[in-house]
């Protein structure tokens, strides 16, 4: 194997030179085995340094490249590029991670140096192993399915509508709308919810591009980018929508009533067939069939009787739709913390704590109180209310992670309570965070609005009066931090700012579309920093809180961000996929089959007729599980062959300061005969 | 002598089960001694290892090897025959990976004294009396072969020119092997005379995605008889072990063990095994699947490495250097 490697060693200014002696390891590796040019260089991912990597491939007729700069998520496009640019197939180029694994983890130089010179060597010996390797071109078919009718999700599918190319909208509710549609006002302009909102409802439900199934469910996702087989499950609503005029009659004629825990959040009730709102999108109802009095006793079909359409159909069954999509767009958002995981806060024993759903909901024009802020009785305004911060969050017994909105919500819903009644409000914080554009600002509108803060974390809310005026009174027991001393706040209503929290569902939602979620259940996305919205499942996106708490505008941007990612793959038609996957070599597959469920992608199928497994090389991320889980070794990795992490890991063994090394025997890949 | 080949049969630190192999070929043993001299084999004729070292150097054409190396007497012996003759086959899993003789490697020469000459509930030895290398006796010098703390395989003690694999090789993979030696269509020397995929390839029972939630010893299970043993909680060798014996033993119900040992390529098949039924454990918690391992895998190693141990990259539990072996000289090639 004669190969002319060039080593390349960049200084990335100081970031790397000021503790690796860069000149010495360059200098160094010329001695490395098959490495015929050695360059260090001030900044590589410069246009002039790819450009002097280039030239030299041209005129030294290198036939591999290794460069010791940063961490390859960051430059390895870039150097492919210049290879290509060059002449040279971009899979012979090989990085060491010389930044983030070493000048930015030490200052010791000596330590530093040496630890480049093992990557170094590492890289050279690997990289003569390399293969060239031809990226695939995969078809876009131009639907998308987007999965979730929050705010997140209605930007993405007008954002596509718009831009010309077709979509399916599933949302499991039966209207849109999300989270957003159950507020009053939002922060920090307080404009209504509702205002800002119904009217893209109403695009979407009237958009020429965007199919809307609401009421439905995510069952299956088959295939991969560019071609994804979907399969979805349109819950039987009992009522035809092509029929239905959306007239409401049925819902005002119907003589069920329950209480309504999901929009309303337990606050009001609705019928057994209802909308969740008035302005829902679409506006046909559904049959509840839990509390619906003729699938209950068998009697009533009241709303059929008066149907002016005869739309109720008490005989619809669950549908099961495929359609075919390119991308997809996962934007299911968050579930509230479950307050009465808190006892000491007592939500569900003590009638006047309640969480800031129901207070939204309470504070809400067209919600069960008319828009009036009373206690439970319905009747009594409070004098006096207490916002309780990080309910569920900023602490590691539920969750440790800030919740991100909730300061702001604290803040706007004492705004609406001082605008509404004549009460005091508090306000108990661990730290103020209004860290957004205008937020601040907001933060003090409210301190001159007469809104009262309260620095500490609450240890207990409690109707256990110690003295005559704690009497029939709630008592937030808190430290504040800056007085230092405990206090007593005796209050009419505490509200309490429950986190966001992943859906309950997320995982098993995330599995079927072939992505998975953090410890704390959000879904990863690609790079926190410079991918947010992509994920390791080419053609699978995800926007909005689904991704991690977050409030309206941050989910807008990334319901349109991923939006524009898709437009871009469908205009162009075609998608680029990377050739690094894993291989079965059928003649050394025996069927075993002990790979068939390994694969997190669900690239790998079992062909019966021929009794070997064979991968899908559009679905395979080349995570290397099934090779390391395959007992025969029939299955290898793409540019992660045993031979090339064998030469890699014996590189990284030779003891780069001269000693010799045992390592190398044992690693050293077998000779070719 | 006649114009036939010449061929030779030796044994090492092994059971006698590859003679058996090489007589399992029944009548076409007729054809071996037509195209054959056989000019050493202590099994089966009174020959001695000084006609070996009077011959001169490459005189045997081939030579069938078996059993692994574990005293200095079959160390002689192996480089002696390796100098002796052209090729030199690696014959049987003894030869090949060390083999159960191999599985001693998980502990040293002291404690299988200890355990063979004074500890063995049968062993009746009041002089407490153990094997000793030399020893001088009324004036004369008496010797025994050198026990090792280790057993290695043919080709960690000799250069091996072919490997026959199997426990002992199966007589049609070994008449493969004679017609290719005779018909001159050996592979590339230094390789496996065997199939490249495993005895799942051979095995007639229906396998599906494997989820296993407890591993289960073939005493505790009757195995179902169609479906795949590894899916009834048996841990059948058979996805890691080189195809070649037609899946003998699953055929009978009961579960591939190893004997043929990793397929082409494979380094350790050992680590191939844990990695691959580790993968199909169907439990995410972290106590359950210790659960599972420690209920169902009470001796890993000699349930992945039964056969494999002193070839694999383990080959032993760690040693106090000194106790290593003692070299001996090569034998002076004949004039
Ligand atoms: C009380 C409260 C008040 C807030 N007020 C403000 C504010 O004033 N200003 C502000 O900027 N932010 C506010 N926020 C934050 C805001 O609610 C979120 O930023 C926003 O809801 C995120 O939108 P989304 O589309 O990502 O998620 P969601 O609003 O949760 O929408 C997700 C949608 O997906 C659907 N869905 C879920 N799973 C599936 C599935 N498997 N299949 C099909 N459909 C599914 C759901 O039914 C839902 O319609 C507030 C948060 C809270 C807790």
């Amino acid at each position: 194997m004669a190969e002319k490697v060039g080593v390349y060693v960049c200084d990335c200014g100081s970031n790397i030179a000021a503790t690796v002696d860069v000149e010495h390891v360059a200098q160094w590796a010329g001695g490395l085995p098959e490495v015929a040019i050695t360059r260090e260089y001030k900044f590589l991912c410069s246009s002039l340094g790819q450009a002097m990597i280039a030239e030299d491939i041209k005129t030294e007729g290198l036939t591999r490249i290794v460069v010791a700069a940063c961490s390859p998520h960051l430059h390895e496009k870039t150097f492919r590029r210049a290879c290509e640019r060059a002449g040279l197939n971009p899979y012979l180029l090989q990085m060491a991670n010389i930044r983030e694994h070493v000048s930015w983890v030490t200052k010791d130089r000596v330590a530093a140096t040496s630890k480049v010179k093992a990557l170094v060597a590492a890289a050279v010996a690997r990289v003569q192993y390399h293969q060239p390797l031809e990226p695939m071109a995969v078809a876009v078919n131009p639907h998308t399915l987007v999965v979730g009718g929050g705010i997140a999700g209605i930007q993405a599918a007008l954002e596509l509508g718009d831009a010309g190319y077709p979509v399916y909208l599933v949302e499991r509710e039966p209207s849109i709308g999300g989270h957003m549609a159950q507020y009053d006002k939002t922060f920090p302009t307080l404009d209504c919810a509702a205002c800002i909102l119904t009217p893209k409802m109403s695009d979407v439900g009237q958009h020429d591009k965007i199919q809307l199934l609401t009421y439905s469910e995510l069952e299956e996702v088959s295939g991969s980018i560019g071609n994804f087989k979907v399969r979805i499950r349109k819950k039987a609503r009992y009522v035809d929508d092509a029929t239905c005029n959306g007239c409401g009659l049925c819902i005002e004629k119907c003589p069920r009533k329950v209480v309504d825990d999901g929009f309303e959040a337990g606050m009001g009730y609705r019928k057994s067939i209802y909308t969740p709102f008035p302005q829902a999108v679409p506006k046909i109802p559904v049959i509840d069939r839990g509390s619906c009095i003729w699938f209950e006793r068998g009697r009533c079909r009241a709303c059929e009787k008066l149907c002016p359409t005869k739309a109720i159909n008490f005989d619809q069954k669950d549908e099961i739709l495929e359609v075919e999509v390119g991308n997809i767009i996962l934007a299911t958002g968050w579930d509230m913390f479950d307050c009465r995981r808190m006892p000491q806060y007592g939500y569900g024993r003590l009638a006047n704590v309640f969480t800031s759903l129901e207070f939204e909901r309470m504070c809400n024009a067209s919600g069960p109180t008319g828009g009036r802020v009373v206690l439970r009785d319905g009747v009594t305004e409070p004098k006096s209310v207490c916002i309780v911060h990080c309910v569920g969050s900023r602490d590691k017994h539920y969750n440790s992670y800030c919740s991100g909105i909730c300061c702001m919500l604290s803040l706007k819903l004492g705004h609406l309570v001082l605008e509404k009644t004549a009460a005091k409000v508090y306000a108990c914080y661990i730290d103020m965070r209004p860290n957004k554009k205008d937020y601040e600002e907001f933060y003090w509108r409210l301190l001159e609005e007469g809104m009262l803060f309260v620095r500490g974390k609450v240890a207990e809310v409690t109707d256990v009066a110690r003295t005559p005026q704690e009497e029939d009174q709630l008592i937030v027991q808190v430290e504040d931090t800056l007085l230092g001393k405990q206090r007593r706040i005796p209050v009419d209503m505490v509200v309490l700012m429950g986190a966001m929290e992943p859906r309950r569902d997320a995982r098993e939602t995330g599995l079927k579309a072939g992505i998975s979620c953090s410890m704390a259940g959000w879904f990863i996305e690609r790079h926190p920093k410079l991918d947010p919205i992509a994920t390791m499942t080419e053609g699978v996106f995800i926007a909005g809180a689904c991704q991690g708490p977050k409030d309206i505008p941050d989910s807008v941007g990334q319901g349109a961000a991923a939006a524009a990612r898709i437009e871009g793959m469908i205009s162009r038609g075609t998608v680029m996929i990377e050739p690094v996957v894993a291989t079965v070599q059928e003649e050394r597959c025996s069927g075993c089959r002990i790979c068939n469920s390994l694969c997190p992608f669900n690239a790998i199928d079992f062909l019966e007729t021929e009794k070997v497994s064979k991968i899908n090389p559009v679905l395979c991320k080349g995570c290397g599980t099934c090779v390391a889980g395959c007992p025969a070794e029939a299955i290898s990795g793409a540019h992660f062959s045993r031979d090339q992490i064998n030469a890699e890991i014996a590189g990284l063994l030779c003891d780069a300061d001269g000693r010799e090394s045992g390592a190398e025997l044992a690693f050293a890949p077998a000779q070719a005969e | 002598m006649s114009d036939k080949g010449t061929l030779a049969i030796y044994w090492a630190a092994s059971c006698g089960g590859c003679e058996i192999g090489i007589l399992a070929l029944n009548e076409k043993i007729l054809d071996v001694a037509a195209a054959f001299d056989i000019v050493f084999c202590p099994c089966i004729m009174d020959t001695k290892a000084r006609d070996v070292e009077h011959m001169p150097d490459g005189h045997i054409d081939v030579c069938l090897f078996n059993g692994g190396i574990r005293t200095s007497e079959q160390e002689y012996m192996a480089r002696l025959l390796r100098q002796k003759s052209k090729v030199l086959v690696a014959f049987g899993s003894c030869a090949h990976e060390g083999c159960i003789p191999g599985l001693a490697n998980v502990t040293n020469r002291q404690s299988i004294f200890e355990t063979v000459y004074l500890d063995s509930p049968s062993t009746d030895n009041p002089g407490r009396t153990l094997p000793l290398p030399e020893v001088q006796h009324n004036g004369f010098h008496l010797a025994l072969p050198v026990f090792y703390d280790t057993v290695r395989t043919l080709g960690q003690t000799v250069k091996v020119d072919y490997y026959l694999p199997g426990c002992p090789p199966e007589a049609d993979r070994v008449w493969d092997a004679v017609v290719a030696i005779l018909e001159g269509t050996l592979p590339a020397p230094g390789s496996v005379i065997g199939a490249q995929t495993t005895v799942c390839d051979e095995c007639t029972r229906t396998r599906s995605e494997k989820k296993i939630k407890a591993f289960k010893r073939t005493w505790q299970v009757w195995p179902e008889e169609s479906q795949c043993l590894l899916e009834q909680g048996l841990i059948c060798c058979g996805p890691a072990t080189r195809a070649g014996c037609q899946s003998r033993c699953p055929t009978v119900n009961s579960p591939c063990i190893g004997c043929y040992g990793p397929n082409a390529g494979v380094e350790d098949q050992g680590a191939r095994l844990i990695t691959a039924l580790a993968s199909v454990i169907d439990s995410n918690d972290a106590e359950e699947v210790e659960r599972i391992v420690r209920e169902g895998v009470p001796d890993p190693v000699g349930t992945f490495y039964r056969f494999s141990l002193a070839h694999s990259l383990l080959r032993r539990a760690a040693l106090v250097p000194d106790e290593e072996r003692h070299e001996l000289p090569l034998p002076r090639a004949a004039q």
